[in-house]
């Protein structure tokens, strides 16, 4: 491993790493606009030059891989001198329009500027080259050439990542600028990536543009629901209100990338339909009651429903939506002890549902494979199984959690089978199903609650609760431990608690923890009995 | 010089066609060098002639060669860079247009001397007639089996292409080359790797000069001896001038490499436009620092230059009269860069347009005192920061404007107008 100098400090680290690398390493920060670590080095922008030993010339950090014995200084003043430079450069035709630019707080021409630059303009406003403005690219994009610098992310993002070349440079010099190839629009399933990695406000996103300035966000670590592919996302958020997804890297999952459709899914977690407090139905249908007064009510129509002889008498059907904490405090409580009953999963996707071999997953669920592992889809009940004890009047209360089976399996399937069950539905959303609950509990969205889910290739993922749920809806995992207690069972005080029983009882969580899934989750550890116990 | 090698036609009338070149001894370098030398034999005679690139960064040709990689599978391609855009500059066009087979013959010689099968001539897409007469001269030896398959015999198999730019100046940096010849938008590559090992199509490429390529079956029909005693030895050889500017004839003048600046001026092109003084010259197109009257008893080869901190560049040389405005020649100079620029890198793609905004500025007598000296840091802070080298090619000339002739510029600004400018002179509008 080349063991190099930056800045007087020593460091060791793996060949094949750039400047700009090793230089974070050592925690020192090499300033660049053009380079991204998910695409190929363009080298355009000059903001990284560095001075190297031996070299007559400066070089940039991001094209210079580290050698053995390299001596590197990053804050000579030929290197500052050189960064006041390329900074001044990229912005005297820029229209400086920071007041109404939704980049304003993420711009690295702000922060550069502030860091590195900090000098007087000596460059007279009415002579900027003029470009055009709110260039419509696409469904999610919409362009400023003005405040462009050239670095070319867009266009490589697009040329190696998609492939689908939307987006090129014309005309020569000053005069460059971005724009769509002609009878191009930019309306590839990942368009609102080019959003992400533009360093400045000349590519922004139509659905989040204007809608809140970046530094009244807060950031929180999460896992896109979309699909089972589980990209990292970073959940922006301020009282209560999300106003953005954004993809997190994760080497194993998604790189740097999520897709559009998985970016705009935030809508889905705070639409007018939204559950805030627990309904039982009344003579005028579903009126709101307290919690105890629904979990009461609930333990009771149990207590009645269950003869002595011990026969199926209580059912639970769990969604893919679910958490795996979620999911396995359903089967906890159906298979408890006091409850004599069965639980089976849902994992259902529209028919036909978009997918592709990159990140977009036909399984629009985001845990089928925590399912899978806590044995709901493969073991001996299914829905199916318990939809025809329903019907056929051996099941009182029927347990239905985030799974809407109405659309899942048709109204007509539901109607037969639920005819005379008293249906208690967990979920965070008025949906078909809930015209058939005896009871409704709200539950949290997956921005509001602690879990895990498991992705489509068997990678355990943390959700972290970025505000409380609204009203009084209740993350799954506390929703169902109540009413676990209320039923006789234990009372669990946190997700990280649910977890921790999980991963004791379930072969496939083996040794996971909150703390060893980190940010970037863990592979199974149970993997291989999994497989083996699927195979069998 | 009696005999000439580049600019034969002026000898020979019509050695632009094979039946005449034939008649002169045309092919008969390429003959000797296909059927009783190798290639590394003809690249050593090459490399011992100590032949320069005549593209203007004055680069061995023979040594370029040898940098190929030995133990490649992939193909290796010639570019021949007839791009010719560097402004004051005409030579390779002569050598395109009327001594159409010496490049031929000298591209035959390369390809055989670098393994080489197929070769692509990328020409100055202004130059019609040039690639016409190429295209034509191409088919003449196709016919006479002197390019296509098993030339003279040999098994040697060499295809030429004729490749017409669109406009741009830098697709003459070779690596942009490249680029504009793979279908690609010419934005110059960061180097290393060097053509020799990625190059065109990612193969390992040579690309050299219609002058350079000229000069080679010279080199093999008359040996590595013959060219080294001609001119200076460091930088030998024959050497096409390209006189224009204030001179009684302008026009282009083969000489030996090193000629003074001097005489190629005063004895060739006949001196100054109706007796007027030498105020200024760009010996090497408008790339390089300008020279000062006292400073043109420089020898004209790339290392004489070097040492008064100037180049011989592409030995464009511009000459400029006692009437001329140094601020405009030099707003005119980077508005070509300006115009120019690919707009790759930051510095150049700004830099270019902002050193012509305040070049107009100061000409139409707008300027202000400490514009001067903006100009001044501007052209620093572009020169060697950029993946290629059109940042420097406009910061040098603004530079050396402005050292050399910083009076006319201060003149501008306290004037608040061109002194050599009469009244009633129409201003410019900014570009």
């Amino acid at each position: 491993m080349p063991k190099l100098t930056i800045d007087g400090r020593e460091v060791t680290v793996e060949g094949g790493l750039n400047l700009i690398q090793a230089a974070e390493r050592l925690g020192i920060e090499v300033p660049h606009y053009c380079y991204h670590p998910g695409l190929s080095i363009s080298g355009n922008c000059r903001m990284c030059l560095v001075e190297i030993e031996k070299m007559p010339k400066l070089q940039i950090a991001c094209n210079t891989k580290v050698t053995d014995g390299m001596v590197v200084y990053t804050k000579t003043p030929k290197v500052k001198a050189a960064q006041e430079a390329v900074l001044e450069f990229l912005l005297i035709n820029h229209p400086i329009d920071c007041p109404i630019c939704d980049q304003a707080g993420e711009c690295k021409l702000q922060d550069y500027y502030m860091d590195y630059g900090a000098y007087k303009s000596r460059f007279p406003l009415e002579a900027k080259v003029r470009k055009r403005k709110v260039v419509d690219l696409g469904p999610h994009v919409v362009l400023d050439q003005e405040r462009c610098i050239l670095c070319a992310r867009c266009t490589r993002f697009l040329d190696e990542v998609t492939k689908t070349s939307e987006l090129g440079i014309f005309s020569r010099g000053d005069h460059c600028y971005i724009d769509l190839f002609p009878g191009k629009r930019l309306d590839n399933p990942y368009s609102a990536n080019v959003v992400d990695v533009c360093p400045v406000g000349a590519l922004t996103n139509k659905d989040f543009r204007f809608k809140a300035r970046v530094w009244y966000l807060e950031k929180t670590e999460s896992i896109c629901t979309r699909c089972a592919n589980g990209c990292n996302i970073d959940i922006y958020h301020r009282r209560g209100e999300v106003f953005r997804f954004r993809p997190r890297y994760n080497p194993h999952v998604n790189q740097y990338w999520m897709c559009d459709e998985g970016r705009l899914w935030y809508k889905e977690l705070q639409r007018e339909s939204r559950l805030t407090r627990p309904l039982v139905r009344g003579t005028s249908g579903l009126v709101p009651v307290t919690w105890d007064q629904a979990l009461s009510r609930i333990a009771e129509q149990v207590t009645q429903a269950n003869p002595a002889d011990g026969s199926i008498v209580m059912a639970g059907i769990v969604g893919a939506k679910a958490t795996n904490e979620e999911a396995y405090l359903c089967a906890r409580l159906l298979t408890s002890q006091t409850v004599a009953g069965v639980v089976a999963g849902l994992s259902w996707s529209p028919p036909g549902a978009f997918a592709d071999d990159f990140l977009i997953k036909a399984d629009k669920n985001p845990n089928t494979r925590g399912l899978q592992a806590l044995g709901l889809l493969n073991g001996e009940a299914s829905v199916d199984s318990i939809l025809k004890a329903a019907a056929e009047g051996s099941v009182k209360v029927l347990v239905v959690f985030a799974a809407d089976l109405v659309t899942a399996l048709g109204r007509e399937v539901v109607e037969r089978a639920l005819g005379d069950v008293q249906v208690v539905v967990f979920d965070t959303d008025y949906s078909g199903i809930t015209e058939y609950a005896d009871c409704v509990l709200p539950i949290a969205t997956v921005a509001e609650t602690d879990g895990t889910f498991t992705n489509y290739a068997g990678r355990v993922q943390r959700v972290r609760q970025a505000f409380p749920p609204p009203g009084e809806a209740k993350p799954g995992w506390e929703a169902l431990s109540r009413l676990h207690a209320k039923l006789g069972g234990a009372h669990y005080l946190s997700a990280a608690e649910v977890f921790a029983e999980l991963a004791k009882t379930v072969p496939a969580f083996a040794g996971l923890t909150y703390g060893n899934l980190g940010s970037h989750g863990a592979q199974f550890t149970g993997l291989a009995q999994e497989e083996e116990r699927a195979s069998a | 010089m009696a005999e000439k090698v580049l600019l034969r036609h002026l000898d020979v009338p019509q050695i632009h066609r094979l039946a005449v070149y034939l008649a002169h001894g045309g092919y008969e370098a390429a003959r000797k060098a296909l059927t009783t030398l190798t290639p590394e034999e003809v690249t050593e005679q090459v490399k011992a002639s100590n032949l320069r690139g005549r593209g203007g960064a004055g680069f061995v040709a023979g040594m370029k060669w040898s940098f190929l990689p030995k133990d490649s599978t992939k193909p290796v391609y010639l570019c021949c860079n007839a791009d010719e855009s560097e402004p004051g500059t005409f030579k390779d066009r002569a050598i395109i247009e009327w001594n159409t087979h010496t490049l031929l013959e000298g591209v035959l010689i390369t390809a055989y001397a670098i393994k080489c099968h197929t070769a692509y001539i990328y020409i100055r897409g202004e130059f019609a007639f040039g690639a016409r007469r190429l295209q034509e001269a191409i088919a003449e030896a196709y016919k006479a089996g002197l390019l296509g398959k098993n030339i003279f015999g040999t098994g040697f198999d060499l295809d030429v292409y004729v490749h017409r730019g669109a406009g741009a100046y830098i697709c003459g940096e070779e690596t942009g080359l490249i680029e504009s010849l793979e279908g690609k938008r010419a934005y110059p590559r960061i180097k290393p790797p060097f053509p020799a090992t990625y190059g065109l199509f990612g193969c390992p490429t040579i690309v050299n000069n219609v002058e350079t390529l000229a000069c080679v079956p010279s080199i093999i029909k008359n040996g590595p001896e013959w060219f080294k005693s001609i001119g200076p030895e460091s930088s030998p050889g024959p050497k096409i001038y390209c006189v224009s500017g204030h001179v009684e004839k302008p026009g282009l003048y083969e000489l030996p490499m090193g000629m003074p600046l001097r005489t190629v001026i005063y004895d060739y092109a006949g001196g100054i436009r109706g007796g007027k003084k030498l105020k200024a010259v760009m010996p090497g197109g408008s790339s390089f620092p300008v020279l000062t009257p006292n400073e043109i008893d420089v020898h004209m080869d790339f290392d004489s230059m070097r040492k008064i901190n100037a180049f011989l560049g592409t030995a464009g040389i511009i000459v400029m009269d006692e009437d001329t405005c140094m601020v405009r020649a030099l707003e005119i100079i980077d508005r070509f860069y300006h115009h120019e620029s690919c707009g790759q890198c930051s510095p150049c793609r700004e830099g270019t347009g902002w050193l012509h905004k305040l070049l107009v500025r100061l000409e139409e007598g707008n300027g202000r005192a400490e514009d001067i000296d903006l100009i001044d840091r501007i052209a620093t802070n572009m020169m060697g920061n950029t993946v290629c080298v059109l940042a420097d090619a406009a910061a040098m000339p603004t530079q050396s404007f402005l050292s050399k002739f910083r009076d006319e510029f201060v003149a501008h600004v306290t004037l608040g107008r061109c002194p050599l400018k009469k009244d009633g002179e129409g201003r410019r509008q900014a570009a």
